[in-house]
């Protein structure tokens, strides 16, 4: 365990390095959220019914989606690892004195954790300020925004769970174009990044509920807003406790099938 | 010009040695912007209109902006990635040769995977436009080509502008996404929905209104007024290109080299 916290430090502090180009990030990431806010409000303003999801509910939503933007996509990656993977430098890796996927995983969820470090909290910070309607909203109790803190963190474990996939399948097909694209074009679209998932006609909902990735992100943004009640996050996140132990041990079981039948080439 | 195709042509034979992953990626390029397109038909489907606009009114601005888009981005990729010359010092090189450094600028990345984004932006253009009632008149054909023309314009100035900056800050600036990629996001929509002050900044500022709204008014007949006048809106919009092409002109002169 110490081994991986290590790896998690040492990460977060090689994250930190780049400031600049997270706050170009942030400036970027401002504008979008602003497009879409008011692409919404149009939408809104004449709806003949009352849509399923407010207004409020749907800023705060695309203000979270902004912030934690790094929590949600699937082309934040490690190109190190896939280098690593397709270059047979994987044999290093392999003489570390620690399980790989603990490794691997460790890294990558320090990644995503220092990049949303360093844009969360600009963005966040000026959302609040911004004039109404722009604005954030706090959330409506504190035992909500506990709720919220803790389906987020879940939410962020079950991505890197998700995205150490990506990585196995690299070691079958030796390049990741192919399964970035699948998991780019589903995963974002089913965690609601380009339309909220309450905004989705039902029969998307339905298999947006089954798949794992609307509880990295979509899941935890409604309960921040109070859009899903305190019972129904209690057991979304136990939902969310399933899905990781499942994919976590998926997870490992695949790797150590696929490190066992390795090759590494020359070199 | 003949320069500007035997690039082209080395470009098209080097990239088509990786003939697999080539392909996937053109794959790849045709879906991404499908999901976009999908969330909007959704979208659609749920609210049924946005300020008065149809579902196809929209899909045809869709597809005029990201048709222009994805045009400028095989065209312009070498102003993209600009500053990768410049930190290795290979803008030196172009500087020596006797040709305009807009042509072999322009000639040193060509990205033929783009055409997948371009063919599911025509693929929703000919959707949009088999579902529409218009009356064509040869000055709107004429008018929803100079669109498209003056998008891509559009899009390629600011590729210059921001690789024009490099000149000074030498590593590139991801601030220029916000009006290329961010551009694109806004301008799929009629800009009339946006708020007063990005609507005016996105007409008089940097263009897209020139090419996304005013002519696009006129194609669907929502105005009255003469053809010709909303005929010359999308050139207008275009000659924000020449300002661009003189600051890069004068980046150039106060180019200096980083060694290496």
């Amino acid at each position: 365990m110490k081994v991986y916290g290590s790896v998690l430090k040492l990460r977060l502090s090689m994250g930190m390095q780049y400031r600049a180009a997270a706050l170009a990030g942030v400036a970027t990431q401002f504008f979008w959220g602003f497009i879409t806010i008011m692409v919404f409000e149009a939408f809104y303003e004449y709806a003949v019914q009352t849509p399923p999801i407010s207004l409020r509910e749907i800023i705060s939503y695309i203000w979270l989606q902004q912030a934690f933007l790094v929590f949600i996509t699937m082309w934040f990656r490690d190109n190190e690892l896939f280098e690593l993977i397709t270059s047979g430098n994987i044999a290093y890796e392999l003489c570390r004195p620690c399980e790989l996927y603990g490794f691997w995983y460790a890294k990558l969820l320090a990644q995503r954790l220092s990049s949303a470090i360093l844009r969360c909290f600009p963005i966040l910070f000026v959302s609040f300020l911004l004039p109404k309607p722009y604005n954030m909203t706090l959330p409506p109790s504190l035992t909500t925004f506990l709720l919220f803190l803790s389906a987020l963190l879940l939410g962020l474990f079950l991505l890197v769970a998700i995205s150490m996939f990506l990585y196995i399948s690299v070691f079958i097909t030796m390049s990741p174009a192919g399964s970035l694209l699948v998991f780019s074009i589903l995963g974002e679209f089913f965690a609601g990044l380009i339309i909220p998932v309450p905004l989705m006609p039902t029969w998307l909902q339905k298999i947006a509920n089954v798949l794992p990735f609307r509880w990295t992100a979509d899941f935890p943004f409604r309960v921040y807003s109070g859009h899903i009640p305190q019972n129904e996050a209690m057991i979304g996140i136990l939902i969310q406790l399933g899905y990781l132990l499942v994919l976590v041990l998926l997870g490992r079981f695949a790797l150590n099938r696929v490190i066992r039948k390795v090759v590494v080439q020359g070199g | 010009m003949r320069l500007y195709y035997k690039y082209l042509l080395i470009l098209f034979k080097s990239q088509m040695q990786y003939r697999t992953s080539f392909w996937l990626l053109s794959v790849g390029q045709f879906f991404i912007p499908l999901t976009i397109f999908a969330g909007l038909y959704l979208l659609f489907e749920r609210f049924g209109q946005i300020k008065g606009w149809q579902f196809f009114e929209v899909a045809l601005c869709f597809a005029i902006i990201h048709m222009a888009f994805s045009l400028s981005e095989c065209f312009a990729r070498g102003f993209d990635q600009f500053s990768s010359l410049v930190i290795k010092g290979e803008f030196d090189r172009l500087l020596v040769r006797p040709r305009s450094t807009f042509v072999q600028v322009l000639g040193s990345k060509f990205e033929f995977i783009k055409f997948g984004r371009l063919l599911q932006s025509i693929i929703v253009l000919v959707w949009a436009l088999s579902n529409l009632p218009i009356e064509w008149t040869s000055i709107k054909a004429i008018t929803l080509m100079l669109m498209i023309v003056s998008g891509v314009l559009i899009f390629t100035g600011i590729y210059m502008l921001a690789a024009t900056m490099c000149f000074w800050t030498v590593q590139g600036l991801e601030v220029a996404n916000i009006f290329t990629d961010g551009g694109r996001e806004m301008a799929q929509y009629p800009l009339n929905i946006y708020q007063k002050w990005v609507a005016r900044f996105f007409t008089y500022v940097i263009p897209f209104g020139t090419v996304n709204y005013l002519p696009l008014m006129y194609i669907l007949g929502k105005t009255q007024g003469n053809g010709i006048i909303y005929l010359l809106t999308p050139i207008a919009g275009g000659l924000f290109i020449l300002p661009c092409f003189l600051f890069w002109q004068f980046g150039v002169r106060h180019y200096r080299s980083t060694g290496s």
